[in-house]
Protein backbone atom coordinates (compact mmCIF):
# COMPACT_ATOMS: atom_id res chain seq x y z
CA UNK A 1 0.00 0.00 0.00
CA UNK A 2 1.30 3.13 -0.86
CA UNK A 3 1.70 5.66 2.53
CA UNK A 4 0.41 9.05 2.27
CA UNK A 5 3.53 10.63 3.43
CA UNK A 6 5.56 8.87 0.42
CA UNK A 7 2.91 10.44 -1.75
CA UNK A 8 3.88 13.98 -0.45
CA UNK A 9 7.30 13.28 -0.73
CA UNK A 10 7.05 12.08 -4.13
CA UNK A 11 4.87 14.44 -5.02
CA UNK A 12 6.47 16.73 -8.50
CA UNK A 13 6.94 20.32 -7.18
CA UNK A 14 4.93 21.90 -9.84
CA UNK A 15 1.71 20.64 -8.16
CA UNK A 16 2.76 21.58 -4.82
CA UNK A 17 3.67 24.75 -6.07
CA UNK A 18 -0.22 25.00 -7.96
CA UNK A 19 -1.76 23.82 -4.44
CA UNK A 20 0.50 26.60 -2.69
CA UNK A 21 -0.70 29.19 -5.16
CA UNK A 22 -4.39 27.89 -5.34
CA UNK A 23 -4.82 28.07 -1.55
CA UNK A 24 -3.13 30.93 -1.31
CA UNK A 25 -5.65 32.63 -3.44
CA UNK A 26 -8.59 31.15 -2.02
CA UNK A 27 -7.81 32.42 0.86
CA UNK A 28 -7.65 35.83 0.39
CA UNK A 29 -10.88 35.42 -0.90
CA UNK A 30 -12.49 33.73 2.02
CA UNK A 31 -10.44 35.91 4.75
CA UNK A 32 -11.83 38.95 2.93
CA UNK A 33 -15.24 36.97 3.45
CA UNK A 34 -14.48 36.67 7.02
CA UNK A 35 -13.62 40.59 7.35
CA UNK A 36 -16.42 41.80 5.88
CA UNK A 37 -18.95 39.46 8.02
CA UNK A 38 -16.89 40.73 10.95
CA UNK A 39 -17.53 44.08 9.96
CA UNK A 40 -21.44 43.86 8.94
CA UNK A 41 -22.14 42.60 12.94
CA UNK A 42 -20.08 45.51 13.78
CA UNK A 43 -16.98 45.17 14.57
CA UNK A 44 -16.26 45.78 18.38
CA UNK A 45 -19.34 43.63 19.29
CA UNK A 46 -18.48 40.47 16.88
CA UNK A 47 -15.45 39.59 19.34
CA UNK A 48 -17.56 39.77 22.15
CA UNK A 49 -17.55 35.86 23.71
CA UNK A 50 -21.50 35.21 23.14
CA UNK A 51 -20.82 36.78 19.34
CA UNK A 52 -18.30 34.74 18.70
CA UNK A 53 -19.48 31.34 20.09
CA UNK A 54 -23.09 32.32 17.71
CA UNK A 55 -20.76 32.47 15.02
CA UNK A 56 -19.54 28.99 15.36
CA UNK A 57 -22.67 27.56 15.82
CA UNK A 58 -23.77 29.08 12.93
CA UNK A 59 -23.11 25.86 10.54
CA UNK A 60 -22.18 27.95 7.37
CA UNK A 61 -19.78 30.44 9.26
CA UNK A 62 -18.30 27.36 10.69
CA UNK A 63 -17.96 26.03 7.78
CA UNK A 64 -15.85 28.99 6.32
CA UNK A 65 -14.09 29.07 9.23
CA UNK A 66 -12.92 24.94 8.80
CA UNK A 67 -12.00 25.66 5.14
CA UNK A 68 -9.59 29.05 5.85
CA UNK A 69 -8.10 26.64 8.61
CA UNK A 70 -7.18 23.79 5.94
CA UNK A 71 -5.94 26.54 3.33
CA UNK A 72 -3.75 28.15 6.00
CA UNK A 73 -1.91 25.03 6.91
CA UNK A 74 -1.35 23.72 3.52
CA UNK A 75 -0.02 26.66 2.29
CA UNK A 76 1.63 27.71 5.87
CA UNK A 77 3.06 24.78 6.35
CA UNK A 78 4.16 24.04 2.11
CA UNK A 79 5.72 27.92 2.77
CA UNK A 80 7.56 26.70 5.73
CA UNK A 81 8.58 23.11 4.29
CA UNK A 82 10.56 25.72 1.24
CA UNK A 83 12.47 27.77 3.47
CA UNK A 84 13.48 25.26 5.35
CA UNK A 85 14.49 23.24 1.84
CA UNK A 86 16.52 25.86 1.11
CA UNK A 87 18.31 26.35 4.33
CA UNK A 88 19.70 23.33 4.24
CA UNK A 89 20.33 20.23 2.21
CA UNK A 90 20.69 16.59 2.20
CA UNK A 91 18.27 13.57 0.87
CA UNK A 92 17.52 12.71 4.95
CA UNK A 93 17.21 16.49 5.97
CA UNK A 94 14.74 17.03 3.02
CA UNK A 95 12.61 13.42 4.08
CA UNK A 96 12.25 14.86 7.45
CA UNK A 97 11.16 18.14 6.83
CA UNK A 98 8.62 16.97 3.74
CA UNK A 99 7.15 14.26 6.85
CA UNK A 100 7.63 16.92 9.37
CA UNK A 101 5.57 19.44 7.66
CA UNK A 102 3.00 17.22 6.45
CA UNK A 103 2.56 16.35 10.33
CA UNK A 104 2.57 19.83 11.31
CA UNK A 105 -0.48 20.34 9.20
CA UNK A 106 -2.36 17.23 9.86
CA UNK A 107 -1.88 17.72 13.63
CA UNK A 108 -2.72 21.97 13.04
CA UNK A 109 -6.39 21.13 10.60
CA UNK A 110 -7.53 18.47 13.37
CA UNK A 111 -6.62 20.68 16.61
CA UNK A 112 -8.40 23.63 14.95
CA UNK A 113 -10.94 21.49 13.39
CA UNK A 114 -11.71 20.03 17.01
CA UNK A 115 -11.55 23.97 18.15
CA UNK A 116 -14.52 24.75 15.62
CA UNK A 117 -16.76 21.08 16.22
CA UNK A 118 -16.65 21.94 19.70
CA UNK A 119 -17.40 25.46 19.47
CA UNK A 120 -20.18 24.50 17.09
CA UNK A 121 -21.74 21.67 19.48
CA UNK A 122 -21.59 24.21 22.28
CA UNK A 123 -18.74 22.23 24.41
CA UNK A 124 -17.39 24.98 25.53
CA UNK B 1 39.90 61.02 -13.30
CA UNK B 2 43.40 60.69 -11.42
CA UNK B 3 46.61 59.21 -13.28
CA UNK B 4 46.05 56.32 -10.55
CA UNK B 5 44.23 54.20 -8.87
CA UNK B 6 44.67 52.10 -5.86
CA UNK B 7 43.29 48.12 -6.45
CA UNK B 8 42.64 46.37 -3.59
CA UNK B 9 42.86 42.53 -4.53
CA UNK B 10 41.10 39.57 -1.90
CA UNK B 11 43.96 37.48 -1.60
CA UNK B 12 43.12 33.54 -0.59
CA UNK B 13 46.07 32.50 1.66
CA UNK B 14 45.92 35.34 3.75
CA UNK B 15 42.13 35.95 3.55
CA UNK B 16 42.90 39.71 3.36
CA UNK B 17 43.14 42.64 1.02
CA UNK B 18 46.26 43.71 -0.67
CA UNK B 19 46.57 46.87 -2.00
CA UNK B 20 48.75 48.32 -5.23
CA UNK B 21 48.65 51.58 -6.70
CA UNK B 22 48.03 51.08 -10.57
CA UNK B 23 48.53 53.76 -13.51
CA UNK B 24 45.91 54.12 -15.41
CA UNK B 25 44.09 55.69 -18.34
CA UNK B 26 40.43 56.23 -18.91
CA UNK B 27 39.73 53.37 -21.10
CA UNK B 28 42.27 50.84 -19.26
CA UNK B 29 39.82 47.97 -17.51
CA UNK B 30 39.83 46.02 -14.19
CA UNK B 31 41.24 43.33 -15.86
CA UNK B 32 44.42 45.53 -17.42
CA UNK B 33 45.04 46.73 -13.68
CA UNK B 34 44.91 43.47 -12.36
CA UNK B 35 47.56 41.92 -15.17
CA UNK B 36 49.75 44.93 -14.14
CA UNK B 37 49.55 44.30 -10.23
CA UNK B 38 50.22 40.42 -11.32
CA UNK B 39 53.02 41.44 -14.09
CA UNK B 40 54.85 43.95 -12.49
CA UNK B 41 54.61 43.72 -8.29
CA UNK B 42 53.13 40.18 -7.53
CA UNK B 43 53.46 37.34 -10.07
CA UNK B 44 50.96 35.11 -7.11
CA UNK B 45 47.95 36.82 -7.87
CA UNK B 46 45.61 34.40 -9.45
CA UNK B 47 42.80 35.45 -11.93
CA UNK B 48 41.10 33.81 -14.81
CA UNK B 49 40.78 35.51 -18.24
CA UNK B 50 41.11 34.56 -21.93
CA UNK B 51 39.10 36.70 -24.50
CA UNK B 52 39.35 40.02 -23.18
CA UNK B 53 36.11 40.97 -25.07
CA UNK B 54 33.25 39.97 -22.94
CA UNK B 55 32.70 36.92 -25.21
CA UNK B 56 34.72 33.81 -23.12
CA UNK B 57 33.04 34.09 -19.61
CA UNK B 58 36.32 33.67 -17.89
CA UNK B 59 36.82 36.83 -15.61
CA UNK B 60 33.92 37.15 -13.64
CA UNK B 61 34.38 38.81 -10.36
CA UNK B 62 33.07 40.84 -7.54
CA UNK B 63 34.16 44.93 -8.25
CA UNK B 64 33.18 47.14 -5.60
CA UNK B 65 31.01 44.67 -4.57
CA UNK B 66 28.86 43.89 -7.50
CA UNK B 67 29.46 40.76 -10.28
CA UNK B 68 30.87 41.97 -13.01
CA UNK B 69 33.09 40.72 -15.96
CA UNK B 70 36.79 42.36 -15.35
CA UNK B 71 37.31 42.66 -19.01
CA UNK B 72 34.62 44.43 -19.30
CA UNK B 73 34.23 46.91 -17.03
CA UNK B 74 36.53 50.20 -17.36
CA UNK B 75 38.27 52.25 -14.95
CA UNK B 76 36.12 55.25 -16.10
CA UNK B 77 32.82 53.67 -14.28
CA UNK B 78 33.89 53.43 -11.15
CA UNK B 79 33.37 56.12 -8.60
CA UNK B 80 36.08 56.89 -7.03
CA UNK B 81 39.68 55.40 -7.22
CA UNK B 82 39.74 52.86 -5.20
CA UNK B 83 38.73 49.34 -6.78
CA UNK B 84 38.16 46.35 -4.57
CA UNK B 85 38.19 43.22 -6.12
CA UNK B 86 37.19 39.85 -4.75
CA UNK B 87 36.33 36.25 -5.96
CA UNK B 88 32.67 35.89 -7.08
CA UNK B 89 30.06 35.11 -4.52
CA UNK B 90 28.14 31.45 -4.46
CA UNK B 91 31.42 29.66 -6.25
CA UNK B 92 34.24 27.87 -3.95
CA UNK B 93 37.10 29.74 -4.54
CA UNK B 94 40.45 28.15 -6.76
CA UNK B 95 42.61 31.11 -5.38
CA UNK B 96 42.37 34.95 -5.33
CA UNK B 97 40.50 35.67 -7.72
CA UNK B 98 39.60 32.21 -9.76
CA UNK B 99 36.40 30.10 -8.62
CA UNK B 100 35.39 26.62 -9.56
CA UNK B 101 33.18 26.16 -12.34
CA UNK B 102 31.83 22.93 -11.56
CA UNK B 103 28.60 23.21 -10.47
CA UNK B 104 27.64 26.06 -13.19
CA UNK B 105 28.54 23.48 -15.46
CA UNK B 106 26.68 20.64 -14.05
CA UNK B 107 23.45 22.24 -13.87
CA UNK B 108 24.10 23.62 -17.23
CA UNK B 109 24.49 19.90 -18.78
CA UNK B 110 21.41 18.73 -16.79
CA UNK B 111 18.91 20.74 -18.68
CA UNK B 112 20.34 19.35 -21.64
CA UNK B 113 21.89 22.41 -23.46
CA UNK B 114 21.44 21.27 -27.06
CA UNK B 115 18.94 20.76 -29.74
CA UNK B 116 17.26 17.45 -30.11
CA UNK B 117 14.83 16.55 -33.72
CA UNK B 118 15.58 14.28 -36.32
CA UNK B 119 17.56 15.57 -39.46
CA UNK B 120 15.03 17.58 -41.95
CA UNK B 121 13.64 15.51 -44.89
CA UNK B 122 15.90 17.42 -47.60
CA UNK B 123 19.10 19.29 -47.50
CA UNK B 124 17.09 22.05 -46.35
CA UNK B 125 17.84 23.48 -42.37
CA UNK B 126 15.09 22.97 -40.34
CA UNK B 127 13.14 25.82 -40.85
CA UNK B 128 12.15 28.94 -38.31
CA UNK B 129 10.00 32.49 -38.54
CA UNK B 130 11.50 35.41 -37.02
CA UNK B 131 8.97 35.55 -34.47
CA UNK B 132 9.58 32.09 -33.21
CA UNK B 133 13.64 33.39 -33.25
CA UNK B 134 12.49 36.36 -31.17
CA UNK B 135 10.91 34.38 -28.56
CA UNK B 136 14.12 32.76 -27.10
CA UNK B 137 17.35 34.16 -28.93
CA UNK B 138 18.08 37.14 -26.12
CA UNK B 139 18.86 33.91 -24.27
CA UNK B 140 21.54 32.48 -26.68
CA UNK B 141 24.15 34.95 -26.19
CA UNK B 142 24.79 33.63 -22.28
CA UNK B 143 28.39 33.38 -22.45
CA UNK B 144 28.23 31.03 -18.70
CA UNK B 145 29.82 33.85 -17.09
CA UNK B 146 28.17 32.68 -13.77
CA UNK B 147 27.58 36.50 -12.58
CA UNK B 148 24.02 35.95 -12.36
CA UNK B 149 24.37 32.83 -10.09
CA UNK B 150 26.96 35.04 -8.56
CA UNK B 151 23.85 37.49 -7.93
CA UNK B 152 21.25 34.99 -6.77
CA UNK B 153 20.16 34.87 -3.27
CA UNK B 154 19.13 31.56 -3.37
CA UNK B 155 22.26 30.27 -4.59
CA UNK B 156 23.81 31.21 -1.50
CA UNK B 157 21.83 29.03 0.99
CA UNK B 158 20.18 26.52 -1.24
CA UNK B 159 23.71 24.31 -2.76
CA UNK B 160 21.50 22.12 -4.99
CA UNK B 161 19.44 25.01 -6.79
CA UNK B 162 19.72 25.33 -10.60
CA UNK B 163 20.63 28.58 -10.72
CA UNK B 164 19.27 31.57 -12.96
CA UNK B 165 21.90 30.55 -15.86
CA UNK B 166 20.94 27.17 -16.00
CA UNK B 167 17.17 27.80 -15.61
CA UNK B 168 17.67 30.53 -18.79
CA UNK B 169 19.10 28.06 -21.02
CA UNK B 170 16.46 25.52 -20.15
CA UNK B 171 13.64 27.93 -21.51
CA UNK B 172 15.98 29.04 -24.57
CA UNK B 173 15.76 25.50 -25.78
CA UNK B 174 11.85 24.94 -24.18
CA UNK B 175 10.71 28.26 -26.37
CA UNK B 176 12.87 26.82 -29.40
CA UNK B 177 10.03 25.85 -32.17
CA UNK B 178 12.83 23.13 -33.40
CA UNK B 179 13.16 21.55 -30.36
CA UNK B 180 11.61 18.36 -29.38
CA UNK B 181 12.98 17.96 -25.59
CA UNK B 182 10.47 20.54 -23.91
CA UNK B 183 9.00 17.96 -21.72
CA UNK B 184 11.97 16.17 -20.84
CA UNK B 185 13.49 19.20 -19.70
CA UNK B 186 10.91 20.95 -18.16
CA UNK B 187 10.25 17.62 -15.91
CA UNK B 188 14.23 17.70 -15.22
CA UNK B 189 13.38 21.14 -13.64
CA UNK B 190 10.62 20.58 -12.14
CA UNK B 191 12.38 19.70 -8.92
CA UNK B 192 12.23 20.75 -5.11
CA UNK B 193 15.55 22.65 -5.65
CA UNK B 194 14.54 23.46 -9.61
CA UNK B 195 12.64 26.65 -10.89
CA UNK B 196 10.45 27.18 -8.35
CA UNK B 197 13.14 28.35 -5.37
CA UNK B 198 13.22 31.20 -7.60
CA UNK B 199 11.83 33.87 -5.42
CA UNK B 200 12.00 36.32 -8.83
CA UNK B 201 14.86 38.66 -6.70
CA UNK B 202 15.99 39.97 -10.67
CA UNK B 203 19.47 40.76 -9.33
CA UNK B 204 20.80 37.86 -11.83
CA UNK B 205 19.12 40.05 -14.69
CA UNK B 206 20.55 43.67 -13.16
CA UNK B 207 24.17 41.78 -13.69
CA UNK B 208 24.23 39.84 -16.86
CA UNK B 209 26.78 42.06 -19.33
CA UNK B 210 24.89 40.02 -22.06
CA UNK B 211 21.77 41.33 -21.65
CA UNK B 212 20.02 38.25 -20.94
CA UNK B 213 17.43 38.57 -18.95
CA UNK B 214 17.11 35.24 -16.67
CA UNK B 215 14.62 35.97 -14.38
CA UNK B 216 12.26 36.98 -17.73
CA UNK B 217 13.23 33.28 -18.53
CA UNK B 218 12.08 31.74 -15.56
CA UNK B 219 8.84 33.03 -15.57
CA UNK B 220 8.15 32.60 -19.14
CA UNK B 221 9.14 28.88 -18.26
CA UNK B 222 6.95 29.12 -15.18
CA UNK B 223 4.62 30.07 -17.53
CA UNK B 224 5.10 26.33 -19.70
CA UNK B 225 4.64 24.60 -16.44
CA UNK B 226 1.38 25.95 -15.45
CA UNK B 227 0.04 25.63 -18.75
CA UNK B 228 -0.20 29.07 -19.75
CA UNK B 229 2.40 28.74 -22.79
CA UNK B 230 2.51 25.70 -25.30
S1 LIG C 1 22.78 34.68 -18.21
FE1 LIG C 1 24.20 36.45 -18.37
S2 LIG C 1 25.16 36.58 -16.34
FE2 LIG C 1 24.23 34.52 -16.48
S3 LIG C 1 25.90 33.20 -17.20
FE3 LIG C 1 24.75 33.88 -19.01
S4 LIG C 1 25.84 35.72 -19.71
FE4 LIG C 1 26.55 35.33 -17.63
S1 LIG D 1 38.31 37.65 -20.52
FE1 LIG D 1 36.73 36.68 -21.68
S2 LIG D 1 34.93 37.51 -20.82
FE2 LIG D 1 36.49 38.63 -19.81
Amino acid sequence: MVQPYCLVYEMRESHIMKIHYGTALAAVGLVAVHILMRMADGYHESLEFANVLANYQFIPYAGLLEIILILLSIHGFNGLRVILLELHQGRSYEKAVSYGCVAGMVALIAYGSRTIVMANMGMI
Amino acid sequence: MSDTVKLRIRRSATDDFDEFTIPVQKWTTILECILYAKYKIDHSIAVRYSCRQATCGSCGMKINGKPSLACFTKVSEIDGDTITVEPMANFPVIRDLAVKFDRLFKNHRDIIPYMNNDPPDSSRMHLQSPEELDRFIQFANCIKCGLCNSACPTMATDTSFTGPQALAQAYRYVADSRDKDKDKRLRIIDDSHGIWRCHFAGSCSQVCPKGVDPAMGIQLLRGYMLGLND
